[in-house]
């Protein structure tokens, strides 16, 4: 039974792969494809689950292989089912299976088809590996597939000007989940020694005597898994994104953004359920996370005047409630609750259109109800939070203010790093100190200090390398050297084999060589850029933006190089009680990671520079 | 736009207005002119001017034109033919060169935004994006009609008060600081003093509100014509834009202080030569325009041809003599082009005949336990009149899907558990068997089939809101006596006489109001049909007929009926009452219309994708049913999609030609109106809502992101009076491009049969009308019926045109399914036998 789990992911994965080389314009090979995959894991889904309910449902789990090993080290993919992986699969294959179905006929002679369904399928698979993970390192290879396809089918419109900002502003928060969900894996790393799986979790006796001499590392790793599903379900001060998110053709943000995308954070609760479930602080920080977000987002989507807006309002307020019954420990009911969330805000986004039908028809066979008037305090009240509400709790200005805002000014401070300037310093400082490592010859009192104050160079090269606005190939340059020097600063911290390293920098290596051609490429071809505005050159050079957008993703440590598994790798070289070091390399790597795809989105998306065909108004 | 010093607030409101988008909320959606702001000049000026101005593309693209020629599209003759006209003989070989080899750059970016632009540019702020969310959602949530569930607190004196109203009253403010919010309660607060803030320089004022408004002409456009048309909202709301500018402003200067604090100064201190520009300046026409303009004439002539060649190829046939089997009149609409073809095909003693939809009824419609009325007549007329459904209760069936329980916080925690696995099964359903529901618009609930209608007026006393219920006797024969002489369906009356409505049936379409009939106020043509029946079976009415010399004998009977454009439906209303005889003749064609109606539904078919054609005519009428109620479907019909032509005339000038359903046809025998008199009213209505259709069509084909809507797909539907793009995008006016992506753009050529010598005088009666023809909206052709030629109007005046089209393929009628089923694309005009 248990050799069935992985087909789980076959399936999506061939699915995904064929339909990259299906051609453009066979639109009925790429929805038969699509929907044919996510019906044929439905089938087996339905029938396995049965047949698993049938044979006693105990909780399945296999390590499916090793990626990398090494002392004290080892990646691998574990696969995991029980009651919560199980309706999730089956909620999710049924709505991909009807969305894609009904995308087939809706999407019909738009641009971009093959595109759609590449990236549903994607995203499908993404989302199978989330729910199967037996670990976190599963999980996590699942969370960046999501994380990017979630940017892509924002991005679909990707000629006009506001998918193309939302999408980045979507991953920009993202990458924060990303990073959260890291940290969980380094400080979990340190509190088991190894890799834990999901059903050592289960265990209760292993749990306790884990927590019982190190709480505080406990509550760090909960808080990191709250604030990661937190995200996600934009939940509580994370909501501004998902209304953001209903760029995309309809379909896709129904299944995304009102459904299965949505409901990975609280997925993420009831995986980790019996690691927090005794730490009855967290348990009332969880509900008190839910409970704040259905207040705030029920104030928020009354006022909201836009259907689909509405409707994503009014999920994030249930999935805050299905928060707290996670908390309370009410699985089975989180679990209805979230199918029933599920279905029911995909037919409400799928028939956000008819609402001009069915309102105006009500309303002209009903008499307008008098406005009500309110008088002294309560009008101040009243108003004050509908004026509140229509400006989202300014959670979106807020999000950029105290997010963004603080790291974007240190970068500014470091503007004199330019190219050469860059270099002069850079350069040399950098071949000291590869020379210290090598040498090892420091006294270990000043080297404990090493490790922080490089990954500082890291992360101010980052930061620079995101405030750049005008030399694109500057801030490329600049996140590939700030890869460098994490590097260096975690080859002081431990002594360890300089293959983890090489395992690192290969990819950062790679793809910034073949960024960089591609950027020298463009400017020869369209003369010179910056980043202050968008370019659109996706429109010319389709190949061209793609194959960049594999080196971003290459620089940002995505699965599609060694440097994502090295990420890791670098974190278990830093110890549990580093937290500045932990903060300045995870930081470095948000940043890094943004300014990429930052260069990618700027200069290969937004509304084209060249006007001879129509390019929509930048507010449309 | 002049540069001198003075800013007259007044003026610069009403350009703006007139450039403007001036689309009515969704529930009014009406075809017009999308350029309607230049209709004073020539359309090959205009569309230039208004690409030079606003970055609009106004017509395909060198490369579209020259693929279009490649395909033999463009036709070699009449490009040559055009270039000589155009240029003169020596220039053949030259124009033709850069016609068809040399590469031009075809760049726009317009001159709007170039004032703007220096916040971004010099500031480096961003202000349209701050401002604009802000902005439109304080907009969207006054002018909400039903979504939000807590509702602006309005006040009904105007837009700014209520603003001012919850400002005062509220701890929050929209605002983020308080000079902007001083500003606001300023009650002496004028455009003219926030833009010297602004702007600085008065020269530059008129310039800055352009490119202010041209950066959402979405929102702005709506609000104009709020501003015009309050009716336009069922829950009212008073709003100016003179008030949306006001506020925009505030919050740039809002905005500008928060982020820059003092280190801002008015634009006209930083501003360079290239960013003052004179947006609405005539421009020289270039070498670029020209080309374009050649490509689109040869394009246009290329079918124009065509259709001219086969209009003279007719036969002179003599009128029938004879009465015909049943005579049935349909809306002049291009959709019905192809159903009278195929009823006249199915029994060849019939006779149809074509008019206006609203069967010149001018009234307002109030179907029962309906709390407004509905207009169901051309937009321009005002009507005196109501007719009010009566008798049978309305029951509209709810759905939980679209009410406001399941977004509040603990229903929705019910519903979402209950009813949510319910939606799952209603999605499947609706994938697998599609049906019609709650979220359909259908045309045929307008009017119930068994209810009655008030359209006789039982006393002069009998008013309600100013309007008069019903009609009296005289009235009606007015109405009656107006469609059947125009049509020329004076003589030789069948035993009974179709008078069929059209409306269209879609589900999860924005734009429904479009697919219904254009001359019924973008609703279904039944009341109307149903009205002029009765009214055409009056007795006091025939009386008073038969004194006006149209004698219809006792034995013949109206009966009003409705076309479902889009399931390809019929529906007759009052079929009870015919007489016993007239009820089984009335059975015997029942057949005819069904067979029709499969017919015309494959012959639709042959533009869906997803339909293969080469099935029979049942299976795809059912087919072509189930994409009416698919929630999946967002193209359930093609509309107006591909009209170009519109002709007035006897049936005898198109009767033996296969027009693919791209003409517009109207009935109309000149020997009956030697004066022209009809045929006044006849072109008063048909070149604006024609030429209207047709235009909105060719705009947003051309210009489908800034003249269109876009892509339907990813529309949010903005507080049921718009769409946008996703949650912050500016309102979309225009079509999405599902509707036109089919059309070819071709101006509308209309083709009268009468003396060119009347059909001059008649057309320069009407100033409004005569523009159409003089500034070339709509291409006037008239054929002769004296000397069978056909003549071209240009320039004031008709001038023989002879075809160089000698020859068209002749198709029997039987044979058309062949055609039909070889491909997606038009097809060329048949002759057929």
């Amino acid at each position: 039974m248990i050799t069935i789990l992985p087909l789980f992911l076959i399936i999506p994965f061939l699915g995904f792969i064929l339909s990259v080389f299906i051609p453009k314009k066979n639109e009925i090979a790429h929805s038969g494809l699509a929907f044919g995959t996510a019906g044929l894991q439905n089938l087996i889904a339905i029938l396995f689950t049965g047949y698993w309910i049938y044979a006693g449902h105990e909780t399945l789990n296999i390590k499916e292989f090793v990626i990398y090993s090494t002392t004290g080290y080892e990646y691998f993919v574990d696969l995991y089912f029980d009651r919560v992986t199980a309706v999730f699969l089956v909620v999710g294959s049924t709505l991909t299976f009807l969305i894609t179905l009904y995308s087939r006929y809706y999407l019909h002679r738009e641009e971009g088809y093959k595109r759609f369904f590449n990236t549903i399928l994607f995203f499908y698979l993404g989302y199978n590996i989330i729910i199967l993970s037996g670990n976190f390192e599963t999980l996590f290879i699942g969370w960046e597939v999501l994380g990017l396809s979630s940017f892509l089918l924002i991005a679909f419109y990707r000629d006009r000007y506001l998918p193309v900002r939302n999408a980045f502003k979507v991953f920009s928060i993202y990458r924060i989940s990303d990073i959260a969900l890291i940290l969980a894996m380094w400080m979990s790393h340190h509190l088991w020694h190894h890799n834990v799986t999901f059903l050592e979790l289960n265990n209760y006796e292993v749990v306790d005597a884990g927590l019982n001499n190190h709480f505080s590392m406990g509550l760090f790793i909960s808080l990191m898994i709250l604030i990661s599903a937190s995200v996600k379900s934009a939940q509580f001060p994370f909501s501004s994104w998902l209304p953001r998110a209903m760029e995309g053709p309809t379909p896709s943000s129904a299944i995304f953004y009102s459904s299965l995308s949505v409901h990975i954070g609280v997925f993420m609760l009831l995986r980790t359920f019996p690691f927090w479930e005794h730490m009855e602080v967290f348990r009332w920080v969880v509900g008190t996370a839910g409970f704040i977000t259905s207040v705030i987002a029920t104030f928020i989507g009354n006022v909201q005047s836009t259907v689909k807006s509405q409707i994503a309002y009014s999920s994030i307020a249930q999935i805050g409630l299905i928060f707290i019954e996670v908390a309370l420990g009410f699985e089975v009911l989180a679990l209805i609750h979230f199918a029933g969330n599920a279905f029911l805000r995909t037919y409400q986004l799928l028939v956000s259109p008819s609402t001009v039908t069915y309102l105006i028809r009500e309303q002209f066979y009903t008499a307008l109800p008098k406005a009500e008037r309110r008088m002294g305090f309560f009008q101040r009240l009243f108003n004050s939070i509908y004026v509140l509400s229509v400006k989202e709790w300014n959670l979106d200005t807020y999000q950029f203010r105290i997010l963004w805002s603080p790291f974007k000014k240190i970068g500014s401070v470091f503007r004199f790093l330019t190219g050469k300037v860059a270099v002069f310093i850079l350069v040399p400082t950098y071949l000291i100190g590869g020379y210290l490592v090598f040498g090892e010859q420091l006294p270990e009192d000043i080297l404990h200090l090493f490790p922080n104050a490089i990954a500082l160079v890291a992360l101010v090269l980052s930061l620079r390398s995101f405030v750049e606005k005008k030399r694109p190939i500057l801030s490329f340059l600049l996140v590939g050297f700030s890869h460098f020097w994490i590097a260096l600063s975690v080859s002081f911290n431990e002594h360890f084999s300089y293959s983890h390293i090489l395992i690192y920098l290969s990819g950062v290596i790679i793809s910034g060589f073949i960024g960089l051609w591609i950027l020298l490429m463009l400017r020869k071809k369209e003369g010179t850029f910056d980043l202050n505005g968008f370019y659109g050159h996706v429109f010319e050079h389709k190949w061209m933006a793609f194959l960049f957008l594999m080196t971003c993703l290459g620089m940002a440590g995505f699965p599609v190089t060694p440097t994502f598994l090295g990420e890791d790798l670098i974190y278990s070289h830093i110890h549990e009680y580093q937290i500045w070091l932990t903060l300045l390399v995870s930081v470095t790597l948000i940043f890094s990671g943004l300014s990429v795809i930052r260069i990618y989105t700027r200069l290969f998306l937004g509304p084209h520079v060249k006007t001879y065909h129509h390019v929509a108004h930048r507010s449309s | 736009m002049s540069l001198s010093n003075d800013f007259l607030e007044h003026d610069v409101l009403e350009k703006l207005k007139h450039y403007l988008p001036a689309q009515a909320p969704l529930k009014d959606f009406v075809h017009h002119n999308t350029l309607h702001a230049f209709q004073h000049h020539n359309f090959e000026k205009a569309i230039r001017d208004a690409s030079k101005m606003f970055g609009f593309k106004t017509s395909l693209s060198l490369t579209e034109y020259r693929e279009l020629y490649e395909k033999g599209l463009i036709n070699n003759d009449v490009l040559e033919n055009v270039i000589t006209r155009r240029q003169g003989h020596g220039q053949l070989i030259n124009w033709k060169h850069k016609l068809l080899e040399e590469g031009f750059d075809e760049s726009n970016d317009g001159k709007i935004g170039k004032l703007r632009s220096l916040w971004k540019d010099y500031f480096h702020l961003d202000l349209n994006t701050i401002v604009h969310t802000n902005l439109f959602r304080i907009l969207n949530s006054y002018l909400d009609q039903g979504i939000a569930i807590t509702k602006f607190p309005v006040n009904q004196e105007s837009f700014l008060s209520s603003l001012i109203e919850i400002e005062r009253t509220s701890f929050i403010s929209f605002f983020k600081t308080k000079e902007a919010k001083r500003l606001l309660f300023d009650p002496k607060v004028s455009i003219e003093q926030l833009l010297k803030r602004l702007v600085g320089q008065e020269a530059l004022y008129e310039q800055y509100l352009f490119d202010q408004q041209f950066a959402h002409p979405g929102w702005s456009g709506l609000i104009a014509v709020i501003e015009g048309q309050p009716m336009s909202l069922l829950d009212g709301r008073k709003i100016t834009l003179k008030e949306l500018i006001l506020l925009e402003c505030l919050l740039e200067i809002d905005n500008l202080n928060h982020t820059l604090g003092n280190s801002w100064k008015p634009l006209c201190e930083v501003a360079g030569k290239d960013n003052i520009l004179d947006i609405l300046e005539e421009n020289e026409s270039n070498e670029l325009d020209e080309l374009l303009n050649t490509w689109q004439e040869a394009y246009e002539w290329s079918y124009y041809d065509q259709v001219l060649a086969g209009v003279m190829f007719g036969e002179q046939l003599e009128p029938k003599k004879e009465t015909p089997s049943f005579e049935a009149f349909f809306c002049i609409d291009d959709r019905e082009c192809s159903i009278r073809r195929y009823i006249e095909h199915y029994d060849p003693d019939c006779e149809t005949y074509g008019t206006p939809g609203h069967f010149a009824i001018d009234m307002y419609y109030q179907p029962k336990n309906g709390k407004y009325y509905s207009k169901v007549c051309p937009v321009p007329v005002q009507p005196k009149h109501l007719i009010q459904e009566i008798y049978v209760d309305r029951s509209n069936e709810s759905d939980v899907h679209f009410t406001k329980s399941s977004h509040s916080l603990f229903s929705g925690w019910l519903i979402s558990q209950t009813l949510g696995f319910w939606s799952a099964i209603r999605l499947m359903f609706n994938i697998f068997r599609p049906s019609i529901s709650p979220a359909t618009s259908y045309s045929f609930s307008h009017m119930d089939s068994f209810s009655a209608l008030t359209v006789e007026n039982r006393s002069e006393h009998h008013h309600k809101d100013g309007l008069q219920i019903g009609y009296t006797p005289l009235e009606m024969a007015d109405r009656v006596e107006i469609v059947l002489k125009s049509t020329g369906a004076i003589e030789r009356f069948a035993n009974i006489i179709y008078i069929i409505g059209h409306g269209a049936s879609s589900t999860n379409n924005t734009h429904y109001a479009g697919y219904d009939c254009g001359a019924c106020s973008g609703r279904p043509g039944s009341a109307n049909a149903r009205a002029f029946s009765y009214m055409a079976n009056h007795r006091e009415v025939r009386s008073l007929l038969r004194m006006r010399g149209v004698d219809i004998p006792d034995t013949t009977e109206f009966l009003g009926g409705l076309h479902d454009t889009t399931r390809d439906e019929f529906r007759f209303f009052d079929e009870e009452l015919l007489s016993p005889k007239n009820k089984e003749l009335h059975q015997a064609n029942l057949p005819v219309f069904e067979k029709a109606l499969e017919a015309n539904a494959k012959e639709r078919s042959r533009r869906f994708m997803s339909i293969n054609t080469k099935q029979s005519s049942k299976v795809i009428h059912k087919k072509v049913k189930e994409r009416s109620v698919s929630l999946f479907e967002p193209r359930p019909e093609l509309n107006h999609a591909t009209n170009t032509l519109c002709i007035i005339g006897r049936k005898q000038i198109n009767d033996h030609l296969f027009l693919d359903r791209r003409s517009f046809l109207n009935s109309y025998n000149y020997e009956l109106d030697p004066k022209g008199t009809f045929l006044l009213s006849i072109i008063n209505a048909a070149a604006p809502v024609c030429g209207g259709i047709n235009l909105e069509y060719y705009f947003s084909r051309v210009d489908n992101e800034k003249l269109g809507a876009g892509s339907k797909l990813p529309h949010n539907v903005m507080g049921l009076i718009g769409v946008a793009n996703g949650f912050e995008g500016d309102l979309r006016p225009g079509l999405p491009i599902q509707m036109v992506e089919v059309h070819d753009p071709l101006r509308l050529m209309m083709v009268i049969e009468h003396d060119p010598k009347v059909v001059l005088k008649t057309i320069q009666i009407n100033a409004g009308t005569y523009e159409w023809f003089i500034k070339e909206w709509v291409i006037l052709c008239v054929i002769n019926p004296l000397d069978g030629k056909v003549y071209r109007f240009q320039n004031g005046e008709f001038t023989l045109y002879a075809p160089l089209t000698k020859k068209l393929q002749s198709v029997v009628i039987e044979d058309l399914n062949e055609a039909i089923e070889s491909t997606h694309e038009n097809l060329p005009v048949y002759l057929l036998k």
